[in-house]
């Protein structure tokens, strides 16, 4: 269940500087009310097998969340790219004494969904089921045996991996996810990073059945998992479960770390030709990592930058001012052994040399000067005003729970996290992108007809235009 | 008999489930409708507007102005700069934004529960308000332009699915894209979108929709303050439509920069709102669960794993909309296989089910697929606010929802069976193949 926390946050003042004068009328008030914030309630344990466990009862509904989250994403790959991928993808293709065909039948015919994801990091294994007994029961049944005694048989790789080629395919006619691939490669060079996470034409047609065997068996063993748990259940349920599952597991222990990405010491500029009717431009640098004591100046600084959609600098500026884009944003994705900062933006050939001096200028400006006080109260009082948000869903909740077990992060995480954005300043956020980033070592790599012009020295010499100020002094 | 049982426990849990759940509806006497949902479960809202005008409203001069409109609904009001809408939603903890469909446009504020006094305010403002100021709409038809690009331009499958639907939908308001034909979105002027505010946006063609944390008592004084005056308005007479005759079989090949052929295959069928009998509806809902509900439906297990002849495939029942229907399948070969021999399979599938009635267990599989399905949608109170609206637009009952599984649960096999022989025939069809440029 959760509780609500009374902690009064300055939130009011920021919020009463919004609007023209006299609009909204409700602003006044409304920015009395104090936000509710409801915390979560985690509980937390071990299995025997040392799995760990996060679970949140929520009787609101009769359903039930079960996520595993193993360290078994594409970082864990090796020699053979795609190999994570194709692991995860082979999960409910077969297990003993159940073909493909049952295991889809037995899970749908309950209402329940199965669904496997695998990421850089993470390998993910999801079910979502009514939580009366009668139905629950036998789909957790299942997801037992299925996570059990897996069969990775020849003929479900030989369609898996038929399939994936003609997405890897499929992803050539279109410029997004070729220049997304060059990008990552560009950051991550030899790091286990940098090859694309469903791996390549090349690289599929290397894997078989028993490199998928040897995979499950190191990476989804029972030490290298975090079970999670939202839902309807009681936690003498939960434990049930989870002693079921992380039972079902290979044993083993956590995968060891991997080491942590380097970043570019020098600018980087590659361009990919292909004839779209659209620049795609991405921006960044290896910067950040799980665990990074600047982590929340970085989030807090990105909102400001180009994570806070509309409210954002790079959308404002872009889109708004200049209409050079439908999509300009930024962020810092941290992860286990490093973390880009990736700046993206679509335009118009034509207008490609100005969207990418742009963005550069703002993204230099940024390093260089910080947000203005006003950015960041307006930043804080976003952040903090929404936390309601972040956990409304058992669908929010389970991800979260996911998150903090699979980076050891602690169970109150959310709440240190607010104090943290709370406390920040301006001065915080500038020092923290320092030492994160730097405009001159930013890699450039992009996708179009012809390459954009280097954004050179104009793009610091020329002084960053200031237009109007909203009456909000963002 | 025990698969029966499984599903009348499950229809129990589901009915069980919604009847905590109350949901008010009135009208003020400008004509807006208001419902609201209560959710406690968690202290947030969602606020969303929702307009009976879609793309399928534009005249054939117009196509793209429903959805520039819905940029332009951000660019600025009387009391409000351009782009200051969403910089107060951000900074009082919230995330706005819109989406324009064929059938309807919609706004929607998420927020902590109490910011909903902000919320009612910013979107009446807009509501009465609107500033198209010439500048700031030449500059926004470049950010659409942009949209499209991205969208459609640059991604041969969708430019391939655009022409596909300018063929398979003839003469409906379906057969234009909404985001318009490239050349005429190119050439909107200010003054279009300024009368298409004033044709559809008052308050006799819109729904509030206010679920979440709040009660109706909560709701209604803050209604009545911030849309009471605004003036009725009139929309523009638009027919009803109703069920079109078979417009003819229909075959086209497009020569395309994709690297992988894909097949389209759609059926004009009746909706929701056109079928003669209701009973259409829910049986087309069915077929369409059967042949591809889930993992274990049949093109899945048949067309994808036994015979292997689609890397991939998707099929359904398009039934929820102002216009008639359409069922659709679309499916991308595996390598060595033609377009012909999975066009040919896909047809064998639905002639399976028009000569044998489907089984009960895989009706079963489809209705307990749809029960579980309503409980988990509560999940989210964005989408109890989307099933309200999209009902709404539609000039259905929201209690339609709560009888969703007891209709699809009086379905017979052989109305599935009946549905099959009825609509997806030759004459009701178009067939699209995708191919690679300079291939035959």
């Amino acid at each position: 269940m959760m509780k609500s926390i009374t902690t009064v946050i300055a939130l009011a003042a920021a919020v009463l500087l919004a609007g023209c004068a006299g609009f909204p009328t409700t602003a006044g008030k409304v920015s009395q009310a104090t936000p509710a914030a409801p915390e979560l309630d985690i509980q937390s344990w071990h299995t025997d097998q040392g799995a760990k466990v996060l679970f949140v009862p929520s009787a609101a509904l009769p359903m039930l969340d079960i996520r595993l989250v193993m360290d078994a994403g594409s970082a864990r790959d090796g020699e053979l790219p795609g190999l994570a991928a194709l692991t995860s993808a082979l999960i409910g293709e077969g297990a003993e004494g159940l073909s493909v065909d049952q295991i889809a039948r037995g899970f749908e015919d309950r209402g329940a969904r199965f669904s496997t994801g695998s990421y850089q990091d993470m390998g993910v294994i999801s079910l979502r089921t009514l939580s009366r007994p009668r139905w629950r029961d036998d789909a957790v049944d299942l997801l037992a045996r299925v996570i059990g005694t897996p069969t990775f048989p020849e003929g479900g790789l030989d369609r898996v991996r038929t399939s994936t080629l003609q997405s890897l395919r499929m992803e050539q006619q279109v410029p997004g996810p070729q220049v997304s691939k060059a990008f990552q490669s560009t950051l991550f060079g030899d790091h286990p990073y940098a090859h694309p996470q469903s791996g390549t034409l090349a690289s599929l047609p290397g894997i078989d059945p028993q490199d998928l065997k040897d995979f499950y068996q190191r990476y989804y063993a029972s030490g290298n998992a975090v079970i999670a748990l939202v839902g309807d259940i009681s936690r003498q349920r939960a434990e049930a479960i989870a002693a079921q599952l992380s039972s079902a597991l290979p044993r083993g222990d956590a995968a060891p770390d991997l080491p942590r990405a380097e970043r570019l010491t020098e600018r980087v500029t590659e361009h990919l030709t292909f004839p779209s009717n659209q620049t795609h431009i991405l921006i960044g640098n290896q910067s950040t990592w799980r665990g990074n004591p600047d982590h929340v100046p970085l989030y807090v600084g990105n909102y400001i930058l180009g994570g806070g959609g509309f409210a954002s600098l790079l959308t404002q500026k872009v889109r708004e001012e200049k209409g050079y884009v439908y999509g300009v944003s930024s962020y810092f994705k941290p992860m286990a052994a490093g973390g880009p900062f990736m700046l993206q933006l679509q335009t118009a050939n034509d207008n490609a040399d100005q969207a990418l001096d742009l963005s550069m200028r703002i993204v230099r400006d940024f390093i260089e000067n910080g947000p203005t006080q006003a950015q960041l109260d307006g930043a804080k009082a976003n952040i903090l005003g929404s936390r309601a948000l972040a956990t409304a869903d058992n669908s929010d909740i389970i991800g979260q729970l996911g998150a903090i077990g699979f980076y050891d992060l602690p169970l109150d995480y959310l709440q240190r996290f607010n104090r943290q954005v709370e406390a920040v300043t301006v001065e915080d956020i500038r020092a923290a992108f320092r030492r994160a980033l730097d405009a001159d070592r930013l890699a450039i790599v992009s996708i179009g007809p012809r390459a954009p012009a280097k954004p050179g020295s104009s793009e610091s010499s020329q002084p960053l235009s200031s237009p109007q100020q909203p009456a909000d002094g963002e | 008999m025990k698969a029966l049982l499984i599903v009348l426990g499950l229809s129990l849990i589901a009915l069980n489930a919604r009847a905590d759940l109350p949901t008010h509806e009135y009208q003020l006497d400008n004509g807006l409708k208001v419902l609201v949902r209560e959710d406690h479960r968690a202290p947030v809202i969602t606020v969303m507007v929702w307009f009976k005008a879609g793309s399928i409203d534009e005249a054939p001069y117009e196509t793209g102005l429903a959805h520039v409109l819905e940029h332009m609904m951000f660019k600025g009001s009387k009391r409000l700069g351009a782009g200051e809408f969403s910089r107060l939603v951000a900074r009082f903890g919230g995330s706005d934004n819109a989406f324009t469909s064929y059938d309807f446009t919609a706004y929607f504020q998420q927020y902590e529960a109490s910011r909903l006094p902000l919320a009612l305010e910013l979107e009446a403002e807009r509501l009465k308000n609107l500033k198209i100021d010439d500048q700031a709409f030449a500059r926004e038809l470049q950010v659409v332009m942009e949209e499209r690009r991205q969208r459609t331009d640059d991604k041969p499958t969708a430019l391939a699915w655009e022409k596909f639907q300018a063929v398979a939908r003839p003469g409906t308001g379906y057969a234009h894209p909404i985001i318009g034909w490239r050349d005429q979105l190119a050439q909107l002027q200010p003054q279009q979108a300024r009368s298409w505010y004033q044709r559809f946006y008052v308050p006799g063609n819109a729904t509030l929709v206010i679920a979440g944390d709040v009660t109706p008592e909560q709701v209604r004084p803050l209604v009545n303050e911030f849309f009471a005056d605004l003036p009725r308005g009139e929309t523009p007479p638009r027919p009803e439509t109703t069920l079109n005759p078979p417009p003819g079989e229909r075959r086209m090949t497009l020569r395309l920069p994709v690297r992988v052929p894909a097949l389209y295959m759609s059926y004009n069928v009746p909706s929701l709102t056109t079928a003669d009998q209701q009973q259409a509806f829910y049986a087309l809902t069915m077929l369409g669960g059967v042949l591809d509900g889930g993992v274990s439906a049949r093109m899945e297990t048949r067309l994808v794993r036994g015979q292997r002849l689609a890397a991939g495939i998707g099929a359904g029942y398009d039934g929820l909309q102002r216009g008639n229907g359409t069922f659709r399948i679309t499916a991308a070969p595996n390598p060595d296989v033609s377009l012909d021999e999975l066009e040919a399979a896909v047809k064998a599938e639905i002639r399976k089910i028009a000569e044998q009635p489907p089984s009960a267990a895989e009706m079963d599989r489809v209705r307990a697929g749809v029960l579980a399905e309503q409980i988990y949608q509560r999940d989210s109170v964005m989408g109890q606010a989307m099933e309200l609206g999209t009902l709404s637009v539609l000039g259905l009952d929201w209690r339609l929802a709560a009888q969703f599984d007891e209709n699809l649960e009086a379905v017979t096999p052989e109305q599935v069976q009946q549905a099959a022989r009825t609509w997806l025939v030759a004459e009701r069809s178009a067939v699209a193949h995708v191919i690679p440029e300079g291939e035959q």
